[in-house]
């Protein structure tokens, strides 16, 4: 590097590093702010904070666990649905498709992604909600009802209801960072396995997705980032409920969706901080899912490039 | 032999067909939402829509005059954060810095990516609402440029980057200086991918309603002062759909259709106007 | 250092601008009657990293003339071209032994500032590369403007005369606002050197100024350096041998980073004392 010359240039060079270093003062200014606004709760309910399950605001017993659960399970069915259809598509897209067909699919993906979560929520109150409890929820109850999971009265707002319009959330992400990935994998790997007479889709599995493992569970674990921490669209159709039930078909209530419905009401200091504590944890398990994903990423890369030079 | 090359490529068929109807199948949700958005909508979008302020609650007919009015106010408030900081970041990262040390500010500004909208909400709640114990445009434009500025800053890097060597070494040897070689040449040069990387960013954040519920607030009516609660579109949606009543129903349906074709407008002109390469970084 | 002080003088005059524009205690190069060399390198190494890409290279390089570099693909001319003006310094990693001195002044002494070095040192590169968002006037004035001339009558007289210079001005004077990418290979690197020169340098350093043009553009750009090396010093790189037969005064030889031979062109092309010279340029390697 040329040394800085003049005070021009050193003036520049030091704004735009602080500007860059905002990114790690928001970090901590995040974090700051969560444990600040939550002190008090952290330090009157301790961890059972999150190992109890009463929220009941007015007697000031609060408890996170039913949140906790609805996140997980939501986040959970979310990508037991989405991930299989969007590796399969981020596939389709790389190895197997017609070259013609493969910028129009991008380019729709692209805008399902670009669609408001709170549009999203707003089709699922009044087109999917109505249409899951009277086919889907009803058919899955006939086949499956015999295990807890499908079991019980069906309202139509539920986790299941809810882990569906997440996967919807986080189809177009996993597919879009799946794809770059397979993009990234060297053509050396795919001529290789061509060479020995493999078929096209011998070619994808021997040679490209055992290749690219590793990134695409960074794609995944980036997914699921995502889905632990959508809000809007869950918030709707989910049936926000303080409960933990083993059916599917029961109103359930997330770490998001509990700060989105009640931060505005909480009248009483301690209801206030333990939604400030119930973002510490959202943002705690967020930042670790979004940490592994990016380092798996981020490691995928390298690997390739030096895989690359040799 | 035969029968098992014949059993191979029937298998490579297979997949193919298979992985085609995943694709359909994720952008199937495209398609039944957008349908959805232009029967329920296109009938509510009317002239009194965009020029009327909501009716009290029975009173049929009735806008959103305000909360459109009010989306732009927000975004141009996020912009004034979200840009400087963003786009001269992201110079940083592309011009300056070592290889070790901007890995390790991409990494934190990716991870930042993935930060839940909703806990922005909560961050400016505790740092701005509470301080000055309003809900305010402020604080919603506040928090919606905190979302926009690892979007901007990592996208301004890249479109930098695509910037050849050359025109850096052709004006440093003209004996301008660095800064403005960057300011003058590079930036100017990657101007349009900046833009481009500024109005995704918009785009993005303008359908945003967590992060407003508790900053902004939303608003029934016209509100001129900037420290006052304001009212959003996506906030606007989010209050109606939840609502019991019918007229209103079909206003968030409008509001949406409203929303979306503008978000979808931005992003294809964006995409028009660059290559491909910009927009995909997002 | 934003000093505008360099491109003041309202007429092109490079060779008499004052010599303490480099920020320097130095003693004064004498002034001899006979001109100056323009650099003295000395003892000069230049690494990449732990890589050698110039290996003790001492030569002087005589003021107003044209002095050829020529060698194999590799051998670092390139680099001990961008040292003279410490374009090479751009590279990650790089580090000097030895010294560069030009007009007297080591150019790599602690307190002075590149910029200015490469104000008063100019280049033109391999590829063509005008401003791909500025109009042809505006290619050829940046450099001026950047650095904070603003009388629109001097702009305008150093426009043209910087075009004339480089021979392009009859073939682009009416169409000043069109952009600089719309001209042809050829046009736009005598644009490169009009913008070059139109800031005043005292020396242009070219590195394959012509590789990139058909032979009647690079025979317009060699005719174009041999007019220049009226007031210009001018070092330049090529891989052309002819080339440099045909446009340089001096020749310095460079092999695997090495300076093997630097002697006047004609001495080099028709009686070198190197074994290794004679063998590259009668084509028996490289
Ligand atoms: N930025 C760099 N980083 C590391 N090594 C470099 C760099 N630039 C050049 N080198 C190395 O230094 C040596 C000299 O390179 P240089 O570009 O000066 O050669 P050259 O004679 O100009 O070659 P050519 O005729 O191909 O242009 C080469 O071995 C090259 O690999
Ligand atoms: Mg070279």
């Amino acid at each position: 590097m040329a040394p800085p010359s003049g005070l021009g240039d050193k003036v520049f060079k030091w704004f735009t590093l602080a500007m860059a270093l905002a990114v790690v003062a928001l970090v901590f200014l995040v974090g700051w702010q969560l444990a600040r606004g939550s002190s008090l709760a952290i330090r009157r309910f301790g961890f059972h904070f999150l190992a109890t399950s009463t929220w009941d605001p007015v007697a000031e017993q609060f408890g996170a666990l039913p949140f906790i659960y609805g996140t997980a399970i939501s986040s959970l069915i979310a990508l037991i649905i989405s991930v299989p259809l969007s590796i399969a598509t981020a596939v389709y897209l790389t190895e197997l498709a017609p070259l013609w067909i493969r910028q129009p699919i991008v380019s729709l993906i692209e805008m399902l992604a670009a669609i408001p979560s709170v549009i999203l929520g707003l089709w699922g109150i009044f087109v999917m909600i109505p249409w899951l409890r009277d086919h889907p929820f009803p058919f899955l109850k006939k086949i499956f009802g015999w295990t807890p999971f499908f079991s019980g009265p069906i309202y139509g707002v539920s986790m299941l209801a809810g882990g569906i319009i997440i996967a919807v959330m986080i189809l177009p992400i996993i597919t879009s960072v799946s794809r770059e990935i397979l993009r990234s994998v060297p053509n050396l790997q795919r001529e290789a396995a061509y060479a020995l007479g493999a078929t096209r889709w011998e070619v994808t599995r021997i040679a490209v997705l055992s290749y690219a493992k590793k990134g695409l569970f960074g794609a995944v674990i980036l997914g699921l980032g995502r889905a632990l921490g959508e809000t809007m669209a869950v918030t709707m159709v989910i049936g926000n409920t303080p409960q933990i039930r083993a059916s599917l078909f029961a109103p359930g209530y997330t770490l998001a969706s509990v700060i989105a419905n009640e931060f505005t009401e909480a009248t009483t200091d301690v209801y206030l901080q333990a939604l400030f504590e119930i973002g510490l944890v959202l943002f705690g398990i967020t930042i670790l899912a979004n940490l592994l994903a990016q380092l798996l990423l981020k490691t995928m890369g390298s690997t390739i490039k030096s895989g690359a030079v040799q | 032999m035969k029968n098992s090359h014949f059993w191979r490529k029937t298998k490579s068929a297979l997949a193919s067909a298979a992985s085609f109807v995943c694709a359909l199948l994720v952008i199937a949700p495209l398609a039944l939402v957008f349908l959805h958005l232009l029967r329920s909508g296109a009938s509510a979008v009317n002239w009194s829509f965009f020029t009327e302020l909501p009716k009290p609650v029975g009173v049929a007919g009735g806008g959103m005059v305000n909360a459109i009015a009010g989306s732009f106010e927000l975004l141009g408030l996020a912009a004034l954060v979200g840009v400087p900081v963003g786009v001269f970041g992201g110079v940083y990262l592309a011009e300056y810095g070592t290889v070790r040390g901007n890995w390790l500010l991409r990494f934190v500004a990716d991870v930042l990516n993935g930060v839940p909208s909703i806990i922005w909400g909560v961050v400016v709640y505790g740092l701005v609402v509470l301080r000055f114990k309003s809900f305010s445009a402020y604080a919603g434009g506040l928090a919606l440029g905190f979302i926009m500025i690892p979007l901007i800053m990592r996208t301004t890097e890249e479109v930098l980057l695509l910037v050849p060597a050359g025109y850096r070494e052709a004006s440093l040897a003209l004996g301008i200086s660095r800064w403005k070689t960057i300011v003058h040449i590079v930036m100017k040069t990657a101007l349009k991918g900046i833009v481009t990387a500024i109005l995704l960013a918009l785009a993005r954040v303008a359908g945003e309603t967590a992060p407003l519920l508790f900053t902004a607030f939303g608003n029934r009516f016209w509100n001129h002062d900037l420290s006052e609660p304001i009212a959003a579109l996506p906030l606007q949606i989010f209050s109606y759909a939840i609502s019991p009543y019918d007229d209103w129903h079909r206003q968030a349906w409008a509001g949406a259709l409203v929303l979306v074709v503008t978000i979808f407008f931005v992003n294809i002109l964006v995409r028009f106007l660059t290559r491909e390469r910009v927009a995909r970084v997002l | 250092m934003e000093s505008a002080a360099i491109i003041d003088p309202p007429m092109i005059t490079p060779v008499s601008l004052p010599q303490q524009q480099v920020a320097s205690g130095s003693e004064p190069a004498d002034v001899a009657p006979e001109r100056p060399p323009a650099f003295a390198v000395e003892r000069l190494s230049i690494f990449y990293g732990e890589k050698k890409a110039i290996e003790d290279v001492t030569l002087t390089i005589p003021s107003k003339m044209i002095t050829a570099i020529i060698g194999p693909s590799g051998c670092g001319k390139s680099t001990l071209l961008r040292s003279l003006n410490r374009m090479h310094e751009l590279a990650p990693n790089t580090r000097i032994e030895g010294k560069v001195l030009f007009a007297g002044d080591d150019i790599y002494a602690p307190e002075v500032d590149p910029v200015v070095i490469r104000r008063r040192i100019g280049m033109v590169f391999q590829k063509s590369n005008p401003f791909p968002t500025m109009s042809i006037a505006e290619n050829v004035l940046v450099g001026l403007k950047l650095n904070g001339v603003r009388d629109r009558a001097f702009l305008r007289e150093r426009l043209e005369q910087s075009l004339r210079m480089a021979a392009l001005w009859d073939e682009v004077k009416n169409d000043l606002h069109k952009p600089g990418i719309s001209l042809s290979g050829g046009q736009q690197q005598r644009l490169c050197i009009a913008r070059a020169i139109a800031v005043e340098p005292e020396v242009l350093l070219m590195d394959e100024p012509a590789s990139a043009l058909d032979p009647i553009a690079t025979a317009k750009i060699e005719e174009l350096i041999h007019e220049l090396s009226a007031n210009y010093t001018v070092v330049i790189v090529t891989h052309n041998m002819q080339q440099a037969g045909r446009c340089s005064d001096y020749t310095a030889f460079l092999y695997l980073g090495r300076l093997i031979e630097f002697a006047s062109t004609t001495k080099i092309f028709t009686n070198p004392s190197e074994r290794q010279t004679e063998d590259y340029i009668t084509g028996r390697f490289g």
